[in-house]
């Protein structure tokens, strides 16, 4: 293992970057200790997510959409993570996003990583922010994520993307239920793709309904803020933030991609505008480091418990001696002594 | 955490439109716990070597049954080094004449499988390969 660094990274060096990736997604101590020192050079990159139904169209989105940022904006580096679920019975995983992306194939321009969850349920994989934070340290202006599309629990992305796409398509029963509401409410923008087949309008209209009335029933605004569901409905336009434009879309042509670049670029600039962007790096950060501190918390008890005591304490839960939670309170020696 | 993943890149190089067997092949590595990445039909040697380079894979699996190994491959294995990526072993399979192998290993291929090899084979020869290396 040649020793990684920074410079060579910073400066473009696609080997580097790529072992780098791997030695984080892996987790151990050099990937832990390569994402200290990159994180002081994260923080720009704009992260885009994409979510939608397996076969909605999510990577030929990406490549539709990377192949025309990297044309409006040359000097622009494109990163994608493309996360695909792991086989639950043998720990594999086949990864085949990329056979939808051949426009990115020969542009020095992108990096495409492909990802497994590796048992994470979200929709992400566990690393996928910490790649994410390797891309951004790199100097990729753009990092589009695509989430494995599974189902509608899978909203782990908004915690991550400052803009989150979920995609629909005609056809999947008209009914408002093909996009869950869960999903729905994470969008800033939505799109119908496969706007070539028939039905694309009905969906539109199902979709654009959904939002007008969405919007003015509960005035929510991304960024998690909630009002009752009886807040006036007249507010002026300016308080009640960003509304998710619905656009159409045909991937494999390109149909609708430069609207959805111009809606994504709008999104970044109400984000800065509005203080939102800090507002979601706040509540990523906040997310992060909870999880870290119960995870290293988790690990110090684990090191520190005293031998024999989990056995016992188990002993007397079994047979009733002691409620789960004194059980606990016991194992953390709250009231030990 | 976890053990170390092995990763494959699974890849059609030249206009070869028999995908089946690279598929089976796919699957049965998947089924055998690795992270596989397929790439598609009609790659070019230079876009299998960049998609191994992001994608950090262990192994480059090559299937081939135009009867255009012996071009493609040597420029696979060329454009893999010139990336730095020594490494990497490349597997090969579909229709090899018996008389093309010996200087297709002697070039670096490590492996060569034919028409009817068993999957199962095949992923004790991936583990056996990178057994060897660590
Ligand atoms: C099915 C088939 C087709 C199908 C392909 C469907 C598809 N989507 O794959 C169709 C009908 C489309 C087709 C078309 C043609 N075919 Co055809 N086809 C075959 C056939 C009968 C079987 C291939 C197959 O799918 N086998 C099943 C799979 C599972 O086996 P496999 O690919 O060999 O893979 C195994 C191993 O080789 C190995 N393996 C393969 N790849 C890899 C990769 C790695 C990394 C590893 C470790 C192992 C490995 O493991 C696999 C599992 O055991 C073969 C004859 C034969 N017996 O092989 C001819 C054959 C391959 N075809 C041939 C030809 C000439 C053609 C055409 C040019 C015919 C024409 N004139 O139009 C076209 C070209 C199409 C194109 N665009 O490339 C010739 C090739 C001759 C040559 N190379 O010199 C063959 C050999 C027939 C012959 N004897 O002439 N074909
Ligand atoms: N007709 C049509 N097909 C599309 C469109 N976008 C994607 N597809 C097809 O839909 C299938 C799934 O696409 P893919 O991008 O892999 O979807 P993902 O699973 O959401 O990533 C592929 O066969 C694509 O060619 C589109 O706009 N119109
Ligand atoms: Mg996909």
């Amino acid at each position: 293992m040649t020793d990684f660094s920074l410079e060579t990274i910073r400066k473009g060096d696609k080997l580097a970057l790529s072992r780098v990736l791997s030695r984080v997604e892996a987790d151990h101590e050099a990937g832990r200790a390569a994402l200290d020192a990159l994180f002081p050079f994260t923080g720009s990159a704009h992260k885009i997510g994409i979510t939608g139904a397996p076969g909605s169209g999510k990577s030929s989105l990406v490549n539709a959409l990377a192949h025309h940022l990297r044309r409006a904006f040359p000097d622009a580096r494109v990163a994608i993570i493309a996360v695909d679920p792991t086989s639950p019975f043998t720990g594999g995983a086949i990864l085949g996003d990329r056979v939808r992306m051949p426009d990115l194939q020969n542009d020095p321009g992108i990096f495409i990583r492909s990802m497994a969850t590796r048992g994470a349920l979200g929709g992400l994989a566990d690393a996928t922010l910490a790649l994410s934070q390797v891309f951004d340290a790199a100097g990729y202006e753009y990092i589009i994520i695509e989430t494995v599309g599974a189902g509608q629990a899978e909203v782990d992305i908004v915690n991550l993307a400052h803009t989150t796409i979920v995609v629909d398509t005609p056809g999947m029963g008209d009914d408002i239920q093909t996009i869950k509401a869960g999903i729905l409410e994470i969008a800033d923008i939505l799109v119908v793709n496969k706007a070539d087949l028939p039905g694309a309008d009905q969906t539109y209209r199902n979709l654009a309904a959904m939002i007008e009335m969405g919007y003015r029933g509960t005035g929510r605004i991304n960024g998690g803020h909630h009002r009752s569901a009886n807040a006036p409905t007249d507010r002026p336009e300016e308080t009640r933030g960003w509304v998710p434009p619905v656009l159409k879309t045909t991937a494999v042509t390109a149909q609708g991609i430069a609207d959805l670049m111009n809606a994504i670029l709008q999104h970044q600039t109400y984000l800065r505008a509005t203080n939102a962007w800090h507002e979601k790096e706040n509540a990523a950060m906040q997310l992060i480091v909870n999880k870290l501190v119960l995870e290293e918390l988790s690990n110090n008890w684990k090191q520190n418990l005293a031998p024999g005591l989990y056995e016992s304490v188990l002993r007397a839960l079994r047979q009733r001696e002691i409620s789960p939670r004194a059980a606990a309170r016991a194992l953390l020696a709250y009231n030990s002594k | 955490m976890s053990e170390k993943k092995i990763r494959v890149l699974i890849a059609k190089p030249g206009l070869d439109g028999h995908d089946r067997g690279a598929k089976v092949i796919a699957r049965a590595l998947r089924d055998d716990g690795m992270e596989v990445i397929y790439t598609g039909l009609r790659q070019t040697p230079q876009m299998i070597a960049e998609a191994a380079l992001q994608e950090d894979v262990d192994v480059v699996g090559l299937s081939i049954l135009s009867g255009a190994h012996n071009a493609l491959v040597p420029q696979v294995l060329e454009k893999l080094k010139e990336n730095g990526q020594n490494d990497v072993f490349v597997f090969l399979g579909g229709i090899i004449p018996e008389s093309d192998i010996p200087g297709l290993l002697a070039l670096g291929v490590k492996k060569i499988y034919g028409p009817g090899t068993d999957t199962r084979v095949v992923c004790e020869d991936i583990r056996a390969a990178l057994a060897d290396r660590a």
